[in-house]
């Protein structure tokens, strides 16, 4: 008799996955893979492939310096130089949108596999965020030639990007999981999802800086969850010259972890349906 | 002596059901704007409360739940090669979703013991922009196997599908053929305690095919569990150690393959109706078929097969619907084709359901059980579906008489019989 223990495996109507998280990792390489096959797949056939990462942000970064900073002479943070401040605001925003909008139709662009193969559905979503990491690791290089464009020194504080990084990654990928699993039933989200992203852009201090906003105001403004996540950014962009506003922050991540807490619930009620819904 | 232990795959009062919805007959509905209005008013409103509910959307004026298996148990022991048999729409790939965990049953329970990898379908996930290579260790990766494990078999993978020249070449730019031996290469490599596959051999040439057969062998004899479906008998036959019978989602026969193939082919298996679901992308298909009766014809000696059918279109189209009948030996016997060179008219299909009546001269047929094969295809051009022997009838002497004797106008070669098509409403 063979001395391997086999785990037996029931399946009924209803039953939770005893061991889901662990089961995730065990299908760590499925989820490399998926995410390798995502950023391969995102530039193909372009010309300028991955030159589109920096050239998108480029463009954006030029004309709201030039709308917000000249035409309606906003101030930039201390005295950072304006399109410094926009860029680090930018940077974050342009990961969540992307990340949310790659994440959201994940699972139905994936059908095929979902109909065919079992795996935790959670690796669909979360590879596809991966397409918007890679595009902010190349804009990060534009970051640093802006940097060094107007002599910026930064200071330790740039050394906390990655943390802020990781909190822009779960910012997204709360509403994204929600988003996504509600894409498999109901096909409209697809539609509102554009619409959000960009009116997202003007409701987030992106242009300007989020110290414009009324004291009274800037705890109900930092209930965006992107508010703490660009306030972060700044703060480790820009060192000494941003200040970081911490109740509003507080209030920011507490959002972050409400809103990823209730996309991971909607998404695991949902997952064992995935199949025949989609 | 038998143990637990010895037991890879245990199902128990396994159901599973769907919810489908019908669409009322569109062809005389939009007859008022005001109609239109109210009828997609009301729509809304049921979508709605749907959602609010968090139920699924259902297209569709009426929803009927559909159990698509029901009660089945069975048991397959550790190293056993079972096969699981049974006509289009028995529940053969559900039960395979839900074994593979793709779906989840409506009731029932399975104990599964060991690793278990599913090939539901050849090249799953393959990307059309990624090279061979690449998709190679894609497809491993999305069928359960490791890194190293994708990269100590891939000389293997390579080697099989016999395309090691266009290996780094992108699979868009491969023909069907070469495709085919690719996914196919990646899925026969698997090597997991639990093997369940679909009919995946069915791709290919013959000489592919024999390969794939071979593998398969190979798989199975290696001391594996294998459940196997298929509509291949001989490949059943061939490989398989028990078999099963599915029909209308239950298990109606369970034993050694020779008895249930017998069975399966037998008197007792006449299917006269035929339902599923539509195809979920834009093709049209075939919902439902059932066979009304066999009359006699206006002119002695003629016999009439009259099929009802329905399909499904998502907009409007003109096609081929064609039904090809064989014998129990499962010899072609002839062709009724609407729609091509040989009819003048094809059947026209307006979007949603469309009822027709299959009028099918079958004089020339003598005693003994046929099968249908229903087929939609682009006037000639593709098949777009196909339902593969969906339904089987017992030609028996009732429908032979004096005045209706058996009319021999055999011809060399295949036959074509004469058919016509009647829309209904």
């Amino acid at each position: 008799m063979s001395a391997v223990v086999h785990e037996t495996l029931i399946l009924e109507a209803g039953r939770t996955e005893r061991h889901y998280w662990r089961e995730l990792w065990r299908y760590r390489d499925l989820f490399l893979v998926l995410a390798w096959r995502d950023v391969a797949v995102h530039y193909k056939q372009t010309i300028i492939g991955l030159a589109w990462a920096v050239l998108r942000p480029f463009a954006t970064m030029m004309v709201f310096t030039f709308v917000f900073g000249r035409l309606a002479n906003l101030p930039a943070e201390g005295n950072a130089p304006y399109a410094l401040m926009v860029f680090a605001g930018l940077l974050p925003w342009q990961f969540f949108s992307t990340a949310l909008s790659e994440s959201s139709g994940s699972l139905v662009d994936n059908s095929n596999l979902i109909g065919k193969v079992y795996f935790p559905r959670l690796i669909i979503p979360m590879a596809s965020v991966f397409v918007a990491l890679v595009d902010l690791l190349v804009t990060l290089s534009l970051l640093a030639a802006t940097m060094a464009w107007y002599r910026f020194t930064p200071s330790w504080q740039l050394l906390a990007l990655p943390l802020f990084v990781v909190l822009a990654f779960l910012a997204s990928l709360g509403p994204g999981l929600w988003l996504t699993a509600m894409n498999v039933k109901y096909r409209d989200f697809r539609y509102v999802l554009p619409f959000v992203v960009q009116l997202g852009l003007y409701v987030s201090p992106v242009g300007f800086s989020s110290s414009l906003i009324p004291d009274d105001w800037r705890l109900v403004y930092s209930l965006n969850p992107m508010v703490g996540v660009i306030d972060g950014f700044r703060w480790a962009v820009l060192g000494d010259q941003a200040r970081i506003y911490l109740p509003g922050f507080a209030v920011s991540c507490s959002v972050i972890v409400i809103l990823l807490f209730l996309g991971l619930r909607k998404f695991r009620a949902m997952e064992r349906a995935f199949a025949d819904l989609i | 002596m038998p143990m637990h232990g010895d037991v890879a795959i245990s199902v128990s009062g396994l159901g599973k059901s769907y919810f489908v919805g019908h669409e009322a007959s569109s062809r005389f509905r939009y007859t008022a704007l005001r109609d239109v209005v109210a009828r997609n008013f009301k729509d809304l409103v049921r979508k709605t409360h749907d959602m609010l509910r968090g139920r699924a959307v259902v297209q569709g004026d009426h929803i009927e739940e559909f159990w698509a298996l029901k009660d089945v148990s069975f048991q397959v022991n550790r190293g056993e090669v079972i096969g699981v048999i049974g006509r289009n729409g028995a529940g053969k790939s559900t039960l395979l979703k839900v074994l593979s965990r793709i779906t989840e049953p409506t009731e029932g329970r399975i104990e599964i013991t060991g690793r278990v990898a599913s090939l539901l379908e050849v090249g799953t996930g393959f990307h059309p922009e990624l090279t061979g290579r690449e998709n190679i260790f894609l497809n491993g990766a999305i069928l359960g196997m490791t890194r190293p494990e994708i990269r100590s078999k891939f000389d293997e993978i390579v080697a099989f599908s016999g395309i090691e020249r266009f290996i780094d070449t992108p699979v868009k730019r491969y023909s069907t053929g070469m495709y085919v031996r690719l996914a196919f290469a990646v899925g026969a490599h698997l090597e997991p305690e639990i093997l369940l596959v679909d009919e995946v051999l069915a791709a290919g040439d013959a000489e592919f095919q024999r390969k794939c057969l071979g593998r398969m062998r190979d798989v199975a004899g290696d001391g594996r569990t294998v459940l196997f479906v298929s509509h291949n008998i001989a490949a059943v036959r061939a490989l398989c150690s028990r078999c099963l019978l599915l029909n209308g989602g239950r298990v109606t026969a369970a034993g050694a393959p020779s008895e249930v193939i017998a069975q399966y082919v037998s008197h007792e298996t006449e299917a006269l109706t035929f339902r599923r679901a539509a195809a979920n992308d834009e093709r049209p298909s075939i919902t439902s078929a059932t066979i009304e009766e066999i009359a006699a014809g206006a002119i002695p000696g003629e016999r009439l097969l009259k099929i009802r059918l329905t399909a499904h279109a998502t907009q409007a189209n003109q096609v081929e619907i064609s039904a090809l009948l064989r014998d129990n030996m499962r010899a072609p016997v002839g062709f009724a084709p609407v729609g091509s060179l040989m009819s003048e008219a094809p059947a026209r299909l307006h979007k949603g359901a469309n009822n027709f009546m299959l009028v099918i001269d079958i004089s020339s047929l003598a005693l003994g059980q046929y099968t249908v094969t229903l087929q939609i295809s682009k006037p000639l051009s593709d098949i777009v579906d196909s339902c593969p022997d969906c339904l089987v009838f017992d030609l028996g002497s009732e429908h032979f008489s004096e005045v209706n004797p058996l009319r021999q106008d055999w011809q060399v070669g295949s036959v074509v019989f004469r058919s016509q098509i009647i829309p209904l409403q």
